[in-house]
């Protein structure tokens, strides 16, 4: 009897396994076929087939598809596909956990033999086997956004986060009359864009403001509350603090949770990064003086070119620094900062 | 407090009583100690502003150590319960924000799905018999795992919800003005002093922890008082969560791990121990409130984070210390 119930499992298990495995092989056939079949998940695009062959193919591999920020890459590089003529086609999986399908998306890629590829890496130990396929095949390939790890690609395109936090400091330092204590929430100690946006913000106060002086450092780990906690210890512990710089979404709203809180709004300029619906809110409510935000569709559309200029064989930089906004109140609502910006 | 419970037990009064006792003078003094260090060394720390801030920041820890000391004291553990309050913010969004739910169904709900992580935990602890350690391990990953898919790993904002936010920092007592969720915790303390001290509940769960086999043998349904225990635990964990929601008046769906692990710091430091037994809800309060003031001290004196961490782990290692030592006492 109980053989018998083992082998019914068996039976009913291995028939699970065949469906999954005939799901799994039809979703990878949709997404490695060209662009006339989509499969609603991963959405590709593409303006044209690669059957057109004289003008040159980029394909662009990226961390995401569904979030605006991807969107606003995607519209990027559009833009920079059709001022330099060549054909583009953009994936990424559902979310940023997928790594399996993102290699999926890359091997797809790689088959239809590119003249360039396009890459922000969720996992880039992951993909190091297909990027060594690329340099073989003598496919250069750029990275984007946060990149890759590796010294494969030509170049990385991505948000120089040390030049937008010294804005957000040139911008606190006017805010503040150049003159008082400032103090930063971080997200991280650790992390590169951590670093260089406390660093960024920190020396750029340092050297060109000798009247402002930052008294505090403290690392929240974009923990909200966390974040909220230790801003208030700050302002407990400097009354006459001017401002507070929060360095991502998590630590910009615990700032401005803090300053609500102690019901000290208009008494402290707190000024943010990234975006987010509580710091659109806290900016349209005046807590929050303003914000830098990465440039999405600059990313995008430096991808793309410095494919072009690679695969003209022009000299790409190593590093492209993809810009960044500062947005406020008075310029919030433009078409430029809309596109950057996310609830 | 837990004089009554371990009497029942037969052991000897005096002995238990008096080094129950003496642990939370021991805490209490410990606290006092560093509340006066913090305000020499910082003119900033003793005002009413500040104290308020200390207290506020309590209450989220605060909550959660005060359930997961039911189940030490049972002699089991809850891992669960950072990820599981982040579960029952969002289920609170989900009721009010999504499903358009009058708010005070949205904070119930938000409780009774903290009580049902812990029933599930409690029953995989005590009917499949999966140790606690493990058992809420799971659960654990569950309630992260089902708090990303649940809220599509976005925020859920309360903006819209007029006055959630005042669940947490409104201040129902206009004339001080300390914020509800202050209050609320405690409210809290009193009501597990109560279950603990008072109910067969509290009776029970000192039981089990000192001898689970006795316990059972005298008659007691051992599985059915561990799921109670569990559930009543997991309510805590709701409360922390819909305070917490307020408090952002958001659900941060990816918030919430590595609470656990301060919860639990803040019922060892408390006196109660982690081999179960014995322990009391004012210990647990007495260890949230010296965890938060030692945080909140030693940034005030800019203590660079790295050193905050280092001093809060010796903290700990000598408030076991010296829990053990006293246990050899006996």
């Amino acid at each position: 009897m109980k053989v018998k119930k083992f082998l019914a499992f068996l039976v009913v298990l291995a028939s699970m396994l065949l469906v999954l495995a005939a799901c799994g092989s039809g979703d990878e056939e949709s997404s490695s076929s060209d662009s006339s079949s989509e499969n609603g998940q991963s959405k590709e695009e593409s303006s044209d087939t690669e059957a057109d062959d004289d003008k040159p193919y980029i394909a662009i591999i990226s961390k995401g598809f569904q979030h605006q920020f991807w969107q606003a890459v995607q519209k990027g590089a559009e833009k920079a596909a059709e001022e330099f003529d060549v054909e583009i086609t953009f994936e990424g999986p559902d979310n940023e956990s997928q790594v399996d399908k993102q290699i999926e998306m890359l091997r797809a890629a790689l088959d239809k033999d590119p003249d360039a590829i396009g890459f922000a890496a969720l996992d880039s130990q992951a993909s190091a086997p297909l990027l060594e396929d690329a340099q073989e095949k003598d496919i250069p390939v750029v990275a984007f956004d946060s990149g890759v790890d590796s010294d494969i690609p030509i170049t990385t395109a991505a948000t120089d986060n040390y030049a937008a936090a010294a804005e957000a400091a040139h911008q606190m330092a006017s805010l503040i009359g150049e003159k008082g204590k400032v103090a930063l929430v971080v997200h991280d100690q650790v992390s590169v864009t951590g670093v260089d946006r406390r660093d960024g913000f920190m020396e750029t106060i340092e050297n060109e403001y000798p009247n402002i002086e930052v008294v505090d450092t403290q690392y929240g780990k974009g923990d909200h509350l966390e974040s909220t906690n230790l801003a208030k210890t700050m302002l407990q512990a400097h009354p006459d603090l001017a401002g507070i710089y929060g360095s991502n979404e998590g630590s910009a709203i615990g700032v401005v949770n803090a300053v609500q809180e102690l019901g000290k709004e208009g008494e402290v300029v707190v000024v943010g990064f990234d975006s987010g619906k509580q710091q659109i809110d806290a900016i349209n409510n005046g807590v929050l003086s303003g914000a830098i935000t990465q440039n999405p569709e600059s990313i995008g559309y430096e991808t793309v070119k410095a494919a072009v200029d690679a695969l003209n064989g022009e000299e790409v930089p190593e590093m492209i620094d993809t810009g960044f906004y500062w947005y406020d109140s008075e310029n919030i609502e433009d078409e430029e900062i809309q596109a950057a910006i996310y609830e | 407090m837990a004089d009554t419970a371990v009497n029942k037990q037969g052991n000897s009064k005096k002995l238990l009583g008096g080094s129950q006792a003496l642990q939370q003078i021991l805490a209490f003094a410990s606290l006092i100690i560093l509340i006066i260090f913090f305000s020499v060394a910082s003119e900033n720390f003793l005002t009413w502003s500040n104290v308020e801030g200390i207290l506020l920041s309590t209450t989220v820890i605060g909550i959660l150590a005060l359930g997961t000391t039911f189940v030490i004291i049972t002699g089991g553990i809850d891992l669960s319960i950072g990820t599981g309050m982040t579960l029952t913010s969002v289920m609170t969004g989900v009721f009010i924000v999504y499903l358009g739910l009058p708010v005070i169904v949205g904070i119930l709900g938000g409780v009774l799905m903290g009580g049902l992580i812990g029933f599930v935990s409690g029953f995989s602890v005590s009917i499949l018999r999966i140790p606690p350690f493990i058992a809420t391990l799971a659960m654990m990953m569950i309630a992260e795992g089902l708090s990303l898919v649940i809220s599509g790993a976005s925020p859920i904002y309360f903006s819209d919800v007029e006055g959630f936010n005042q669940i947490a920092l409104g201040s129902i007592i206009p004339a001080i003005s300390v914020p509800n969720a202050v209050l609320i915790f405690f409210v809290m303390v009193i009501i597990g002093w109560i279950l603990l001290s008072k109910t067969i509940v509290g009776r029970y769960t000192f039981s089990i922890g000192s001898n689970e086999e006795a316990t059972r043998l005298s008659g007691i349904n051992v599985k059915k008082w561990k799921m109670i225990i569990y559930t009543i635990a997991g309510c805590f964990t709701g409360v922390a969560g819909v305070i917490m929601a307020s408090r952002l008046n958001s659900a941060q769906p990816s918030l919430g791990m590595g609470y656990e692990l301060e919860a639990i710091a803040a019922v060892v430091i408390g006196g109660t121990s982690l081999s179960g037994g014995k322990g009391s809800l004012i210990g647990t309060m007495i260890g949230a409130l010296i965890m938060s003031v030692l945080t909140n001290g030693l940034r005030i004196m800019s203590i660079p984070q790295e050193w905050q961490t280092v001093v809060i782990g010796f903290v700990i290692l000598l408030a076991v210390y010296f829990d053990m030592l006293r246990k050899k006492g006996e």
